[in-house]
């Protein structure tokens, strides 16, 4: 297993420390993550993926994020008392950005589209079905449009069907960016990652970069896909 | 309908209660009575409670925008956090009825002492929820307001303050219902119109009956501030309401 090594720059960690008062998650971590390329990190629970992934985010304190980046977390997060359209325009409204607001607005409703809801612009959240919310956050995500998008386990509460939807959708929208995806679903690691690395010990070590053969999104019934679901899932569990 | 079927059955049992045992009017007045001075005393009556109801919505409404006020500032500055907080709970550890001459000393036996009286216990149930509301946002939202480099006016405007409308609502019903208290304790201590200071002047004349007719009108004028503050706050958190259903 090697690296891929890409001409855009990468986004690179290097010595990284993540702990929480004594406990220590991460030591002197170095994890080069390729560019425009979708790195699935998978671990048991309790590893440290989501840690990671918010220490990317500049959302630890001492954490310094290299670069802007869009997050995309477990719950969709989407604000009750906005409807849709602004709650994919929330990163413009909240930085009182007027000129970038009104250049978005296209690209927010093309994403709300694109997503399926097209036709719902203006409704509230609660209104709407997780599969549905979860589709918006992604199409709010992506209007961002930052180069690096951080993702932990974003359809993680969706029934089955709905995620191997979701997961078609975002490989599709998320092709070009830098996408780190933490996920404790060996399938879903192998159907949308160009790369998947696995996470265990602790403090964790990040193992050697698998790349399945392919391209993204991979079919779930391809028998060499299950074959390698098979290895990570024991893997995983000979890792404490 | 249950709650009238209760309370129909109560005045029977009131009025029987005062036929059966003969008490004087002058000390349990039965209902009926109560009813007949409500109706020949209606024009009184409704002039006082007009008086009490103006001194309780305006009380309401200070408090309102004093409490949210000072809440906002406190969720937005640590410095005043931490020096004004205490005072405000001190504030209310003194029983207002123990201020409420002072008030009128200083405000006079007119509309103005009442109005700050009703503020003053008003205001505190409303700090108290909407600081609470506010510093309880969602830590997932605030992380995404984070990774969107949202600055804290825009955080604190955008996305804690209306979560925090709930935690408002509910402060604000609690103040719609201790509003009377306020606007009473100050016509007992001294006024010069209103449905407490009918009461004070009946009973000592001895006209229970009336008394009794105001204290009808007192609980009305309560209850309907009460539903008019459920009904406006309701509108205020439409998500909330549909949640509910």
């Amino acid at each position: 297993m090697t690296f891929v090594v890409v001409a855009s720059p990468p986004l690179s960690v290097r010595g990284a420390r993540i702990a929480f008062g004594d406990r220590v998650v991460a030591n002197n971590l170095a994890l080069e993550f390729p560019a425009s390329r979708t790195t699935c990190l998978l671990g048991r629970s309790g590893v440290g993926k989501t840690s990671l992934l918010r220490w990317l985010a500049g959302l630890l304190p001492g954490a310094e994020r290299t670069q802007p980046t869009a997050y995309m977390a477990q719950r969709d997060l989407l604000l009750p008392w906005l409807g849709l359209l602004d709650n994919v325009l929330l990163g413009f409204r909240l930085r009182g950005d007027a000129a970038g607001l009104e250049a978005a607005v296209p690209r927010a409703r093309r994403l709300l589209t694109e997503v399926g809801l097209g036709d719902r612009l203006g409704d509230r959240p609660e209104t709407l079905s997780a599969g549905m919310r979860q589709r918006a956050a992604l199409a709010r995500t992506l209007c961002e449009d930052r180069q690096v998008v951080l993702m932990d386990e974003p359809f993680a509460h969706l029934d089955a069907v709905t995620r191997l939807d979701l997961q078609d959708l975002a490989v599709r929208l998320l092709a070009g960016k830098t996408v780190i995806l933490v996920t404790h679903d060996p399938l879903e690691a192998l159907r949308m990652g160009h790369q998947v690395r696995v996470l265990s010990g602790s403090p964790f070590a990040v193992g050697p970069a698998l790349e399945p053969p392919g391209a993204v999104p991979r079919d779930p019934t391809d028998p060499v896909l299950l074959g390698l679901q098979g290895l990570l899932i024991a893997e995983l569990r000979s890792t404490p | 309908m249950r709650p009238l079927i209760t309370a129909v059955g109560l005045l029977l049992a009131w009025e029987a209660l005062a036929w059966a045992t003969g008490v004087p009017v002058y000390i349990l007045p039965p209902p009926t009575r109560v009813a007949v001075v409500l109706v020949q005393r209606f024009d009184l009556l409704i002039e006082q409670a007009a008086w009490t109801a103006a001194e309780m919505m305006l009380g309401l409404v200070l408090g309102l925008v004093l409490g949210a006020t000072l809440a906002v500032v406190f969720a937005a500055s640590a410095g005043w956090r931490r020096w004004a907080l205490p005072l405000v709970i001190i504030s209310q550890a003194i029983p207002v009825i123990a201020i409420a001459p002072l008030l009128v000393l200083w405000l006079g036996y007119g509309m103005a002492s009442k109005v700050a009286m009703a503020a003053l216990v008003i205001f505190f149930p409303v700090v108290s929820a909407l600081y609470d509301g506010l510093s309880r946002t969602d830590p997932g939202w605030l992380d995404l307001a984070q990774t969107m480099d949202a600055p804290p006016r825009a955080v604190l405007l955008q996305i804690k303050l209306p979560a925090a409308l709930p935690a408002f609502a509910s402060g604000a019903r609690i103040a719609a219902a201790v509003a009377p208290i306020g606007a009473v304790i100050g016509e007992w201590v001294g006024a010069s119109a209103g449905l407490g200071f009918l009461m004070t002047q009946s009973l000592a004349r001895g006209q229970t009956p009336l008394a009794f007719a105001a204290l009808v009108l007192l609980c009305l004028l309560g209850l309907a501030l009460y539903h008019a503050t459920d009904w406006v706050t309701r509108r205020l958190v439409p998500w909330q309401s549909l949640q509910g259903e």
